[in-house]
């Protein structure tokens, strides 16, 4: 089917791997790694089927975030010198991530400047510009936003704050996806308002985050969808447990199953 | 002056319960969470609207942060500017460390003119040092002119919002405060009011025409003070506040010392930046400027109270410094989810909201309750970094202010002890691997059954499922299709006696703490804690 085409016509962009296909390094992030695999291993296999390279790099374990932004940022230097260690000789480093990529990109020179590691510094400012989160992976390298994909279902799409505004990944999510077959995805009212999950903000305010929370769901809710897309596994799981336990009948994806699923292998 | 010393700081508010428990309180109060959703979801279309016009709205908000950049790198220098050109215009400046002696600054002038009254325009300054309190204390009234204020002191309140201080009241209640207060303290409201908008506003001014001919003292503070002309700026709505800046003889201003800015052409820049982001106008009815005393026109002898109270200390961090740029637009109050849940109260301070967040306890450090969980009241979604027009970056400083909390508990807490444990985990990946196989271990054991209650997740499972952690980790299945044995050498770093190394962590089995933290998404130990017409007026001064 044309999805394949798509996929094989769309040849890597990027200056240094134009005669090859882009190798890829994986960043599954521990979150998704440990309970969500479905995001990576759907990242897996979109990013195959778009004739790339990939490879896991089996000593990853986690950016640090959740330990930065609850303020333990000695806890998360070490893991900062990790992520340096692990994929400082990618070609790219993709994560299903926009959270953990904006971490990366947004607070790792910070913590490498707060331990006055200059050397760290360096390093994290050479790697960054090659660490990108799937969207603008396929839209910015690839070159892509007809990724094939096959999703014949109501959908309507959460832009998570950390892609939207530490990112800017903009609207190349919403782009991809219209270019789905079958896919009837309609606009989430206050889209841009954060769900209130925020890492530990969930635990430590979970009065006001629950609020934040009732009212995302809610909005999911008025669409009619059947399916909530983002690129965050943590907000969705975040708005996804407030969904079912009102019983809504509105289920949670990942943006990279969406665009991973086909006719052959729906999603 | 070369060097503005480190001062102790005023307590507005202070005694407050921290902002989660604030914030539970407020989010029961049904009533003003529809007033603030109401109200907020109205000024930020607004806002947007107004902004969405500009052409070159980055290149004003980059000319605005420089602008206060430049005059708070070189405070020191402008601050004598600024007294030296208001002096030659006849007025007289007084340095105030903290809020007492700014306060006694002012008691002192008034008295001296023999005055048991003043009108004032509003000011969060003023407020900050709570001098109207202190005036009171002296047996001085002092009566607030800006209508939103007037509702909040009558009502014998907190303001809520920077630049609505009565966001959280409705119309009926203002009424109601109206017919209860005014007549004790000067004319009273009509018998027949009403709670129309223009009922309420008639009410008002005559209420306060009343004070505005009688007072021979005011007390203002500024929006800004131009250093290369000695001339002072109140932005507001009303004019209320230009009454009392023209009408009595003695004119005291009390004035932040990050209000400085280099010249008059920064004014006309943040001119265009203030009333789009707070009022969402594309320029404020009332824009009052005054250079020292005119002969014959306006007061006639003018004071001006620079004010530091914890400014030179916020000043002297390379980083939190940012925090002063801010021109109290109210921009990230309005755009702020949590701001428009927990309300303003819950803050504990004049300056609540985002930049009440960062602002507060830096001036006040973080050694109270609510100071020290105020870096907390943010979900780091970077809706006020992205409205602030001066582009101060409250995420970031928010993160750097729960580093220093987190660094004066110093490491003595279950959080700090599970954190410990879950950055070993991370150290290395065998050890991750042995965490995820008793997590999908317990999923195996679920068979996929939902969760509606887990041992330290109070909190969570409160109001939303926990998702069962699945039989395959990613790595798992990576190895099984990609042929890695991610299993290999993991088994000496699983074992229950390596524990994390380091101080004064327990020896807890790091794989079983480690696993019930990352299914929580990064709640690392559930911890204790977590158990457990308002409209009216015109900008902030
Ligand atoms: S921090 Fe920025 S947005 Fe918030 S009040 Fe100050 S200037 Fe306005």
């Amino acid at each position: 089917m044309s999805a394949t085409t798509a996929g094989t016509e769309a040849s890597p962009t990027s200056g240094t791997a134009a005669r090859r296909a882009p190798r890829v390094a994986l960043f599954a992030t521990c979150f998704n790694d440990t309970m969500w695999p479905e995001a990576p291993r759907a990242t897996v296999t979109l990013l195959e089927r778009l004739g790339c390279e990939v490879v896991f790099p089996r000593e990853q374990t986690c950016c640090g975030q959740m330990f930065t932004n609850t303020g333990y940022a000695d806890q998360a230097t070490p893991l900062v010198r990790r992520f340096v260690d692990v994929f400082g000789g990618a070609d790219h480093v993709v994560a299903p991530s926009g959270s953990c990529v904006g971490s990366v990109r947004e607070q790792h020179a910070m913590l490498a400047r707060r331990a006055g590691d200059t050397g760290l510094e360096r390093e994290v400012e050479e790697l960054t510009p090659r660490v990108h989160e799937l969207s603008e992976f396929l839209v910015d390298v690839l070159g892509v936003t007809d990724v094939g994909a096959y999703y014949p279902h109501r959908v309507t799409y959460h832009p998570t704050c950390h892609s939207l505004r530490m990112l800017g990944v903009g609207d190349k999510p919403l782009r991809l996806l219209r270019e789905v077959r079958g896919i009837d995805l309609v606009d989430l009212p206050a889209a841009t308002e954060c769900c209130g999950f925020g890492g530990t903000f969930a635990m430590k305010n979970a009065d006001t985050s629950i609020a934040m929370g009732a009212d995302k769901a809610r909005h999911v809710r008025d669409t009619g969808a059947e399916v909530l897309v983002a690129g965050d596994n943590s907000c969705l799981a975040h708005i996804g447990g407030m969904l079912d336990r009102q019983r809504s009948g509105v289920r949670t994806v990942h943006l990279a199953q969406v665009l991973a699923a086909t006719e052959e292998d729906p999603a | 002056m070369s060097e503005l010393p480190v001062q102790a700081t005023s307590a507005t508010f202070l005694g407050m319960p921290s902002f989660q428990r604030a914030a539970k309180d407020a989010l029961a109060n049904t009533q003003q969470r529809r007033n603030l959703a109401h109200a907020t979801a109205t000024i930020r279309t607004k806002r947007a609207a107004v902004v969405g016009e500009v052409e070159g709205w980055e290149d004003l908000r980059v000319a605005g942060a420089a602008a206060k950049d430049e005059a708070l790198h070189h405070l020191p220098d402008y601050l004598e500017e600024l007294e030296a050109n208001l002096t030659a215009r006849g007025a007289t400046v007084h340095w105030a460390r903290d809020a007492a002696e700014a306060n006694q600054i002012v008691i002192d002038i008034t008295r001296a003119k023999g005055a048991d009254e003043v009108v004032k325009v509003k000011s969060m300054a003023t407020q900050e040092i709570e001098l109207n309190e202190a005036l009171e204390a002296a047996g001085i009234a002092a009566w607030e002119t800006d209508l939103a204020e007037l509702i909040v002191q009558l009502g014998h309140d907190r303001p809520s919002h920077i630049l609505v201080p009565a966001i959280h009241r409705n119309r009926a209640e203002i009424r109601e405060i109206f017919v209860r207060e005014m007549g004790g303290v000067g004319r009273a409201a009509p018998e027949d009011l009403t709670d129309e908008p223009a009922r309420l506003a008639e009410a008002a001014r005559l209420h306060l025409r009343e004070k505005f001919l009688r007072a021979k003292v005011a007390v203002s503070g500024a929006n800004f003070a131009i250093a290369d002309t000695g001339t002072l700026v109140v932005v507001e709505s009303e004019g209320n506040g230009r009454m009392c800046l023209t009408l009595p003889e003695t004119l005291i201003s009390v004035v932040g010392v990050e209000k400085v800015l280099p010249s008059l052409e920064d004014l006309s820049t943040m001119l265009q930046l203030l009333p789009r982001s707070s009022t969402g106008e594309r320029m404020n009815p009332y824009t009052s400027m005054w250079t020292g005393v005119t002969p014959g026109d306006g007061p006639q002898e003018v004071h001006v109270v620079l004010l530091d109270n914890g400014r030179s200390r916020v000043l002297a961090d390379e980083v939190g410094r940012e925090a002063l740029r801010c021109i109290r637009c109210s921009a990230c109050l309005n755009v702020c989810p949590v701001y428009e849940r927990a309300g303003g109260h819950a803050y504990g301070s004049v300056y609540p909201g985002p930049i009440g967040a960062v602002l507060n306890p830096q001036l006040r450090g973080t050694s109270s309750e609510v100071d020290k969980s105020l870096p907390y009241a943010s979900s780091l979604c970077g809706a006020c970094f992205e409205a602030c027009p001066v582009r101060i970056d409250i995420p970031a400083l928010l993160v750097k202010l729960r580093t220093q909390v987190v660094d004066e508990a110093s490491g003595r807490s279950a959080e700090a002890a599970s954190m410990k444990a879950a950055a070993w985990m991370f150290g290395d990946h065998r050890r991750m691997e042995a965490a995820q196989r008793a997590s999908t271990l317990g999923g195996r054991l679920l068979g996929g059954r939902t969760l509606r209650s887990v041992p330290g997740l109070g909190a969570w499972t409160q109001a939303r499922d926990v998702p069962t952690p699945p039989t395959q980790t990613f790595r798992q299945w990576w190895a099984s299709t990609h042929g890695d044995d991610p299993d290999a050498g993991a088994d000496e770093a699983a074992s229950p006696v390596a524990g994390p190394t380091g101080d004064g962590v327990d020896e807890a089995t790091p794989d079983e703490q480690g696993a019930t933290d990352h299914r929580t998404g990064g709640g690392t130990a559930a911890d204790a804690e977590s158990r457990d017409p308002r409209h009216t007026s015109g900008e902030s001064s």
